[in-house]
């Protein structure tokens, strides 16, 4: 399973933090220090995998904001790439060429993107369409406050 | 009241503070504000406060005072609330606090709601952060849902499962009713999360495991599915640069690594779809690549057949080919796990794998330094070794280390000559000499002097090392004692390896006196240096400088040194006489045998803590045989069979007295641990390297040992020490020894000298001397003043029941016994 994942920008200043497993609030500042410091220190071409303590960490970086995604020991380090991008390109696909400022501005929704695609640290929905749809639907919901519920039929 | 600001507003407000302490000081206006809004309990705005609050909690505030709040907005009706509670929750509460369980009658009554999107919120906020306690409430209504048609929900049911048996394992039983038609579905979300909850239900329960490969038959299904995706046409709505679904793909693969694991009916069953997806796997993306992974990790893992299993290898080797460094990453990685069991397959890589240790990538280096030394064998040492010794010039220093010591490991195991060895470390010694780990200096030394025909050009190699760099410890310290022990061979040019330099005595210990004042060297290099010029005493012609160092260095502050040089000292005014005894070449040594002796005996001369710390003989003898004092030692009145010292590890004794030294120095197997300073260590320690104490070989100070009697398979033999402080007195050890095949019982040994000396027989070992040499009867004899010393000796023995008795006559007494 995946243990957490980190946004933070160039000058480690965190966008998101999606913890899988309970720690504390201490826990979860120093392991968000460790990441920045790790991530922030490697070489430009170097290879996207690093060991921290019994985990392995993806880090990506997309424009001026780094991913970085920890997982279990005996994950597949490649797909876990795929699973970062993935994600970059539902945030992409909803906010139409995605930028770091959208996050940071939006960072509600770019959570509520995510827990459509994972939960638990695990893939609920491997396809881009459907993880779409779903947050339409719920955004459309959330207009519909102002009046009141009605069912939205999913189609798929 | 003024309506809170919205919550892009507040960030654009926080994001124009130019320091820490105006954000700070912006934060807190907010949250009294925010605060005050939450104690007029206000319906309206709380949504956006809470988001509000979340936005600064990711700054780094504390946001604690907000997690009732998230409570009350997912006990709300509207949707929006929800949303924002249940991330309020995820991000604030966990299962430390009390708190949440509030939460479990909110998630009971939303997992039922009319709106799939609400029982979603639910769902999703249980399994990423539902405590123990939660999912026990709430399982239930998770396996009800884990069984509706609705695939939206099924999905999220299924890893909210999987969190529920992370969390309270005995569960898992509960819901395996549900997935009996899970496989069945069309849609990949359920698809993919069920085959997630079936991989943690086989994994974490062996019967669980066996069920599902027997009963369900999941292996086919499986197989069933995989083949489905890889014939398939194009698929928009999961295709990944031409790939469909690998996200399932993979899943897939790994649950039929765990089916296929130690079950041969299993892994036969996917051979198929294995090779299949191994050799049709498009592999220009990253995609593609991570689905090879899989497949090999999983061909490696189950019972394969041969050829799948090199099938799986040549796919790791391409991918070191591969431009792409996280591909050639995972490959070694891979590799290493696989070259225990299939070294051959990984070995035809070899050429390759050196060729990452090139690679500018830090993890891809550790990882082909790694496997490098797993590939060295016999046959490919000394191009193995070429390539790593240049690694280990060019790597960075945090490598230094693990590869000298691979180095030293590798060159032990399977160097093809000994020149080739030795200059395998001189290379080490040079180029890392600072990184090498403390033990490989006594190693080294114990390599070197076992080379005997290498020894000149060792110590010549050694001594140009020392002229071109004396920074690096251990390198330095090797050097210096090489130069003490050879340092003849050196000034006598007779290196016949290569072209023998010309050096002087003065300029060999120009260089060593050169290390004891350098700031560079340690305390131990001096100690080292010291020592190696006194050894030098014996071997060179001119003394006199070294008496001088040697005294100069009496009153060094460093006490080391200082004791060092007043022992070395005292050597030259007192002993003067056992000086080349002393110091005379050193034996070869066994490698750390469980026998002491030999390993003590490198201490000779030499007091390193890190040999001195070598095992001792199994101790014996009384271990009040160590008081430092001789007396103590000689006039031990039981002499216990196996008198010997154990050798203190002490380096030196704290009284500094020569004798002292000499006294540690004992190697035990010395009969009596006097100042008797072996001479005739070499062949001392060459016959004694039995586990036996070493009775049967006599090590006599300047006194050589005698047989005075050898009859009917009784052999009587004399060793001699020089009593201290009196010299008039010499003590004799005889050895009695048996070659029959009987032993002798009931042995006694009686002497008579003539009536000018003083004779006194202490009590023997014991009374039966074992036949066939297998131990000896010790006995100590003193006698007093002896001139031209002559004895009588009787012996009576019981042998096979007859007794019998003999008188012998001993003339051939050593003339140094008595001078």
């Amino acid at each position: 399973m995946m243990r957490f994942l980190l946004l933070f920008s160039r000058q480690g200043k965190l966008r998101l933090q999606k913890w899988f497993t309970p720690m504390s609030e201490r826990e979860k500042k120093k392991i968000i220090r460790d990441m920045t410091t790790m991530v922030l220190a490697r070489q430009p071409r170097s290879c996207n995998f690093l060991h921290w303590k019994d985990l392995k960490v993806i880090y990506k970086r997309y424009a001026s904001l780094y991913f970085c995604l920890a997982i279990e020991n005996q994950e597949n380090e490649l797909i876990a790439l795929e699973v970062i991008h993935r994600y970059v390109e539902l945030l992409d696909k909803y906010f139409g060429n995605v930028c770091e400022l959208d996050i940071i501005f939006n960072f509600e929704k770019a959570y509520f993107i995510l827990d459509e695609f994972l939960i638990g640290g695990e893939i609920q929905e491997t396809s881009k369409q459907m993880v779409n749809r779903s947050i339409e639907a719920s955004d459309m919901l959330q207009e519909d406050d102002i009046s009141e519920w009605y069912e939205v039929e999913l189609f798929g | 009241m003024p309506a809170p600001i919205r919550l892009r507003e507040l960030i654009r407000t926080i994001r124009t503070a130019r320091t820490q302490a105006e954000e700070r000081e912006m934060i807190q206006k907010e949250c009294a504000a925010i605060r005050s809004s939450f104690r007029e309990e206000d319906n309206t705005y709380r949504c956006r406060n809470v988001a509000k609050l979340l936005y600064m909690h990711m700054l780094g505030y504390p946001a604690h005072f907000g997690q009732l709040e998230c409570l009350k907005l997912i006990a709300s009706q509207k949707f929006t609330d929800k949303r924002i509670g249940y991330l309020g929750a995820m991000l604030l509460l966990d299962e430390r606090q009390d708190v949440h369980l509030l939460m479990t009658n909110c998630i009971k009554n939303d997992l039922n709601h009319s709106t799939q999107y609400v029982q979603g919120l639910a769902l999703c906020t249980l399994g990423c952060m539902g405590s123990s306690e939660m999912c026990r409430d709430l399982a239930g209504e998770v396996e009800k849902l884990l069984k509706t048609s609705n695939s939206y929900l099924r999905k999220k049911a299924a890893l909210c499962a999987v969190h529920v048996i992370r969390k309270v394992p005995e569960l898992m039983e509960m819901f395996l009713p549900a997935t009996k038609n899970l496989l069945s579905e069309k849609n990949h979300g359920v698809l993919h999360t069920s085959v997630v909850l079936l991989t943690e239900m086989c994994e974490r329960s062996p019967d669980m495991l066996a069920h599902f490969r027997k009963n369900e038959k999941l292996v086919p299904q499986l197989v069933r599915i995989l083949k489905n995706l890889i014939m398939s046409g194009y698929s928009p709505e999961h295709d990944v640069s031409g790939i469909s679904d690998p996200f399932l793909q993979v899943r897939i693969l790994r649950l039929l690594r765990i089916l296929g694991k130690s079950d041969d009916d299993s892994s036969e069953a996917m051979n198929d779809i294995l090779a299949q997806v191994a050799t049709n796997t498009e592999t220009s993306k990253n995609v593609g690549n991570a689905i090879l992974y899989e497949t090999v990790l999983t061909i490696m893992d189950i019972k394969s057949e041969s050829g799948l299993r090199v099938l799986a290898i040549n796919i790791l080797g391409r991918f070191l080919l591969n431009n792409d460094k996280n591909i050639r990453y995972v490959a070694l990685t891979s590799l290493l796990k696989t070259v225990q069991t299939d070294h051959n397959a990984v070995q035809r890589h070899r050429s390759t794998i050196v060729d990452c240790l090139k690679d500018l990538d830090v993890s891809i280096k550790r990882r082909a330094m790694e496997l490098s030394f797993a590939l060295v064998n016999g046959n490919n040492i000394r191009g193995m070794m070429k390539e790593l010794l240049y690694f280990l010039d060019s790597c960075d220093p945090e490598f230094k280390a693990d590869c000298a010591s691979g180095v030293f490991l590798a060159a032990e195991k399977y160097a093809p000559s000994k020149r080739w060895h030795i200059d395998t470390i001189m290379r080490v010694l040079t180029t890392a000499g600072s990184y090498v780990r403390d033990d490989s200096v006594p190693n080294l030394i114990q390599l070197i002097t076992n080379s005997v025909e290498m020894h000149a050009y060792t110590v010549q190699r050694l001594y140009k090392a020392l002229l071109d760099d004396i920074s690096q410890q251990p390198l330095v310290q090797v050097a210096s004692w090489c130069i003490g022990e050879y340092g003849d061979l050196l000034v006598s040019g007779q290196c016949e390896e290569e072209e023998p330099i010309q050096v002087t005595e003065d300029e060999v210990l120009d260089v060593l006196e050169g290390l004891l004042v350098s700031n560079l060297s340690a305390a131990v290099t001096r100690g080292y240096s010291l020592t190696a010029i006194m050894k030098l005493s014996t071997r060179f012609s001119g003394v006199n400088r070294i008496k001088k160092v040697v005294s100069i260095y009496g009153s060094s502050i460093d006490v080391e040194l200082q004791q060092r040089a007043v022992e070395y000292n005292a050597l030259f005014k007192k002993y003067d006489h056992m000086r080349p005894a002393l110091l005379e070449r050193m034996p070869i040594m066994e490698k750390s045998a469980s026998n002491g002796p030999t390993e003590i005996v490198q201490t000779n001369g030499e007091t390193e803590p890190s040999v001195v710390d070598s095992k001792h003989p199994p101790p014996v003898s009384q271990p009040a045989n160590q008081a430092n004092d001789l007396l103590d030692l000689l006039g031990g009145n039981d002499v216990v069979p196996v008198i010997q010292t154990t050798v203190p590890t002490k380096p030196a004794s704290a009284g500094g007295e020569l004798l002292d030294l000499l006294g540690d120095l004992s190697l035990s197997g010395v009969p009596t641990p006097a100042p008797s300073v072996a001479t005739s260590q070499p062949s001392f320690l060459l016959d004694g390297l039995s586990s036996q104490p070493l009775f049967n070989d006599i090590a006599a100070a300047a006194i050589p040992p005698m047989t005075a009697y050898n009859k009917n398979g009784l052999k009587i033999d004399f060793t001699f020490e020089r009593a201290n402080p009196n010299p008039n007195v010499a003590v004799i050890t005889i050895h009695a020894s048996n070659s029959t095949e009987a032993d002798m019982t009931d042995f006694v040994f009686q002497a008579a000298v003539p009536k000018t000396f003083q004779l006194q027989l202490l009590s023997p070992s014991s009374n039966v001397v074992p036949a066939l040499n297998q131990g000896t009867v010790t006995q100590v004899i003193r006698v007093l003043n002896p001139q031209k010393l002559r004895m009588r000796i009787k012996l009576t023995y019981t042998l096979k029941g007859s007794p019998v008795q003999d008188l012998a006559e001993v003339n051939n007494f050593p003339p140094q016994s008595w001078q």
